[in-house]
């Protein structure tokens, strides 16, 4: 069939279908942020991409680092970037929330436009900075090369390595939720913002932890990104739309809802991408979703909240 | 006219036309008037942004795709004609560059480098200028009803509503990319020349489009202030606040959320057109998430509760980017996302706010308003 | 009921499997004025909701002048002649007391209408009429977010006699009242009851004397006792569901 074998065309599909376990991580680790935000908020934010772009930044800046000052210990420096990223995008995202968003609660449309204008604000801030062309990060020697599975399925290493990490950070994330104090207030908050105020949940301080928590979120993603995708200002952009679209389409503030949508539209794309061309693949995923949307625009998982 | 524009519109109205008719063309040449014509095409889509979101609170991010609607459909039709003048080329008269040889002879220059032997079926329309304007006029707002309607329908509001146009954008853009043979991908449609044999390229012609687009931008300006002056506008602005109410007097909320959608897309997809008049060619640039974005942000800076304010707030901030750009290229950017936020966090008026608190009571307390009286009274 | 308005019968809602709303019966006559009173969670704004159509109930018929509106969309159900009034006033904050007036009255009410509607004679006559019932004559010019609470109230009523309806139901219409304000309320729902019927949602009982004919007492999304005042007054169910109200 098509010219191959069954056993070659079986490889092909792993790897493809490989191709969109990678696209699922993607969309889950931008998602995760997004959904926190957007469920506990109400707020869209279009920066976004942009702390997931300064995660990326940060830890090329602390490849450089570690490459002049620490060059034994390269093949760490990944993690400690990662958390390095985590702390500082959350640190700007709780920046950005008390200059800017919290002014904006009752106004999601307008929180919409100034987390716009921030973006704008951040992509120019690094390009003054870094420049305009992307930089190289290196990845640490254990992450090069692959492992073959079998005599035709190859995996790349880094691929699983941003897998693993998109794991265990929804692990994370759900204990938060479900079990750490944080997770109670936000979910209190979410439910009845008077309520969770009366009893003595500061409401502003909850608002400003959960936004700096979603950036810090898309800090690690940008980190785990540097791996799969070019590490240029503008690399927020790429995949901004498609992370709305998975957050709106999982059903406003429902964990669950973004890990089943994130599934859902990267498998359909990565499927679809096996039959035709790349754009056309993309547009049809975004035409089936928004289609689906048009019609139920409470997404997979809606949670009743009575605000 | 007197029903149409009372009192202090009519005074907005006669300004902003003595500007863009009058002064504009006196006092500057034919390379920054041009530049104005194109300013002002992003006008009718800040205009029609007006009614749909200042007015009904409907955000749309998404009307670069009715401006590309109408600005592709002038693309297409001017370009099959500048591809008809290329038939019979020879290598010859491609040495003086008057025309360019084809393998296939009549069809636009990018289908026949995808090797394309034909002109597909979308495109037969496009031969027509009569049907081409039809269709700009009425395609945008076709797409708008069907979208429109269905959202509605389903109570699909806010930010689910802007995430959504902001997809279809997206979507849209995409598409043409990815479609290099068929509308042009990733370079645009461009090298257009002729009109019905007029050449556009030239200065003449370009201030003659000037022209023709700032009549229909005042002609559309019309239109809004009587959609504004109607219970229509009422109801519109009532859909704003009470939702609920505006159902239970007794009125579809669907119909007029969609009638305010549509209206804005009509408005952009006409915007488009002249786009490509004025510049000379259309690119999915311009169809796209970024383009669609900038468009809410003319209006708002303009004043997204005023017709008027919306025109201003297109010059205004496409002149900034112009002169921005040339003097301090690494700034722009910064000051774009300073609009952003400033309009949002502190300008909601934009500049007609500005005008209508700040300068206005100034005008009335000195000797200009015994002019602005005068004029009001005519 | 042949002559009846409003005819529900079994009425049923759940939300979430407890029911709100109960196998709930009972009839509207022309021209009347029925309150419904009954403790908070009875049921009793649930039971405004099912009838103009926000909400959807589980089981039951309701019948407005004797044609079934269960399904029907809200705006439908104005058109067919119901009017209601919110707890909270629910006006257009953003017009004058004349355009709200003007966008309730019955005309041009779909997109190419109100495009082309224009403020003639015949509109201007019934909002002079309606503004100096609802005591707003001298308020017309006045943005509606200026007016006094119990104003906004008054001008709600208003926007509802713009649209003529049959039938007419308020919901706690003198919550936030003075009490020169409740009783200038009473006299306004005494005479706007000429040619329609009305449905009144209070927990004023001093208010609801003032204005009752025949009152139905809610409890639990049923009806626990229904007829005079005086009558339902003396019923032992009401008095131990109201602990000696």
């Amino acid at each position: 069939m098509f010219g191959y074998t069954i056993g070659e065309l079986g490889s092909i599909f792993a790897m493809q279908g490989f191709a969109g376990l990678i696209l699922f991580s993607v969309f889950v680790l931008m998602g995760l942020g997004l959904a926190i935000i957007f469920g506990q908020l109400g707020v869209i934010n279009m920066a976004h991409g942009e702390f997931m772009m300064m995660g990326m930044y940060i830890t090329y800046i602390m490849q450089l680092l570690f490459i002049e000052f620490a060059p034994g210990l390269m093949n760490i420096y990944f993690f400690v970037a990662m958390a390095v990223a985590f702390l500082f995008t959350a640190i700007m995202g709780g920046c950005v929330e008390f200059l800017v968003v919290r002014h904006l609660y009752r106004r999601p449309l307008d929180t919409l436009l100034a987390t716009w204008g921030i973006s704008l604000m951040l992509q120019q801030g690094i390009r003054v900075v870094f420049g305009t062309r992307e930089v190289g990060v290196v990845k640490p020697e254990w992450m090069m090369g692959s492992v073959a599975v079998t005599d035709m399925i190859d995996i790349q290493i880094y691929g699983l390595v941003v897998m693993a990490v998109t794991v265990a950070l929804t692990i994370v994330v759900m204990y938060l939720m479900l079990r750490s104090v944080w997770g109670k207030h936000v979910r209190a908050v979410v439910q009845n913002r008077e309520m969770a105020g009366a009893v003595g949940i500061n409401t502003a301080k909850t608002d400003r932890t959960t936004f700096a928590v979603g950036c810090g979120i898309a800090g690690i993603a940008g980190s785990a990104f540097t791996m799969i995708s070019s590490t240029a200002p503008d690399a927020g952009q790429h995949y901004i739309v498609d992370t709305f679209l998975v957050v709106v389409f999982g059903g406003a503030g429902s964990l669950l809802g973004t890990v089943a949508s994130a599934f859902a539209i990267s498998q359909t794309q990565s499927t679809l991408e096996f039959f035709i061309t790349g754009s056309m693949a993309k547009v049809w995923t975004l035409l089936i979703v928004i289609g689906i949307l048009m019609v139920r625009p409470q997404g997979l998982f809606a949670v009743k909240i009575r605000r | 006219m007197n029903k149409i524009l009372k009192g202090d519109t009519k005074y907005h109205f006669l300004v902003l036309a003595v500007l863009l008719l009058v002064i504009f063309p006196t006092f500057l040449d034919v390379f920054r008037l041009n530049l104005v014509g194109k300013y002002l095409t992003f006008a009718f889509v800040a205009v029609g942004l007006v009614i749909c979101w200042g007015a009904g609170g409907i955000l749309s991010l998404g009307q670069g795709v009715f401006f590309g609607v109408g600005g592709y459909l002038m693309a297409m039709h001017l370009k099959l004609e500048a591809a008809q003048a290329d038939i019979g080329c020879t290598r010859e008269l491609q040495e003086t560059g008057v025309c360019i040889v084809q393998s296939t002879p009549g069809i636009p220059d990018f289908m026949d480098w995808a090797s394309m032997t034909e002109l597909p079926l979308f495109w037969g329309l496009s031969h027509s200028l009569i049907l081409t304007i039809i269709m700009i006029l009425t395609v945008p707002a076709i797409i708008a009803f069907f979208f429109g309607y269905v959202m509605f329908r389903n109570r699909v509001g806010g930010v689910y509503f802007a995430i959504i146009t902001q997809s279809t954008a997206a979507l849209l853009s995409i598409l043409i990319i990815g479609n290099a043979g068929y509308i042009g991908g990733f370079n645009g449609i461009t090298d257009l020349r002729t009109l019905k044999g007029w050449d556009i390229r030239t200065d003449d012609a370009k201030v003659y489009i000037y022209f023709v687009t700032v009549i229909c931008l005042l002609i559309v300006l019309l239109i809004a202030q009587i959609i504004l002056n109607s219970k229509l506008g009422r109801v519109t602005v009532a859909l704003r606040g009470q939702e609920d109410r505006v159902r239970f007097t007794g009125y579809s909320v669907t119909a007029f959320k969609t009638a305010a959608f549509c209206f804005a897309a009509f408005a952009a997809g006409i915007g488009g057109a002249f786009f490509t008049m004025n510049v000379g060619f259309i690119h999915a640039n311009f169809v796209g998430v970024v383009a669609s974005i900038e468009m809410v942000i003319f209006c708002a800076v303009g004043g997204r509760f005023s017709i008027y304010g919306a025109v201003y707030g297109a010059l205004i901030v496409n002149a900034a980017k112009t002169l921005f750009s040339e003097a301090y290229p690494e700034l722009w950017l910064f000051a774009m996302g300073l609009i952003f936020v400033g309009v949002v966090l502190a300008f909601q008026k934009g500049v007609a706010g500005f005008y209508s608190d700040v300068i206005e009571p100034r005008f009335r307390s000195s000797k200009a308003s015994k002019y602005l009286l005068w004029i009001k009274s005519l | 009921m042949a002559t009846s308005v409003l005819s529900v019968k079994d009425l049923t809602v759940s939300f979430d499997g407890y029911k709100v709303v109960d196998n709930l019966s009972f009839d509207i006559g022309q021209n009347e004025l029925r309150v419904i009173i009954g403790p908070n969670g009875a049921g009793k704004t649930t039971v405004l909701d099912l009838i103009s159509g926000k909400t959807k109930p589980t089981a039951g018929s309701i019948k407005l002048n004797g044609r079934e509106i269960m399904g029907v969309s809200e705006n439908r159900i104005v058109k067919l002649g119901l009017g209601r009034k919110f707890q909270t006033p629910s006006i257009f904050e953003d017009l004058t007391v004349l355009e709200n007036l003007e966008i309730s009255f019955p005309r041009g009410r779909d997109v190419f209408g109100a495009f082309f509607f224009t403020r003639d004679d015949e509109v201007v006559d019934r909002i002079n009429e309606v503004a100096n019932i609802i005591y707003l004559e001298e308020e017309l010019e006045t943005d509606a977010a200026s007016l006094s609470h119990g104003q906004k109230q008054w001008l709600e009523v208003g926007m509802l006699l713009m649209q003529d309806p049959k039938l007419m139901m308020l919901d706690e219409p003198v919550a936030g009242m003075t009490l020169n304000e409740r009783e200038q309320t009473a006299k306004l729902l005494n005479k706007i009851c000429q040619g329609r019927s009305v449905i009144v949602i209070e927990h004023d009982m001093n208010f609801v004397k003032q204005i009752a004919q025949t009152v139905t007492v809610l409890h639990q999304g049923s009806v626990l006792s229904e007829g005079k005042m005086a009558e339902v007054q003396k019923d032992p169910k009401v008095i131990e569901v109201y602990l000696g109200h």
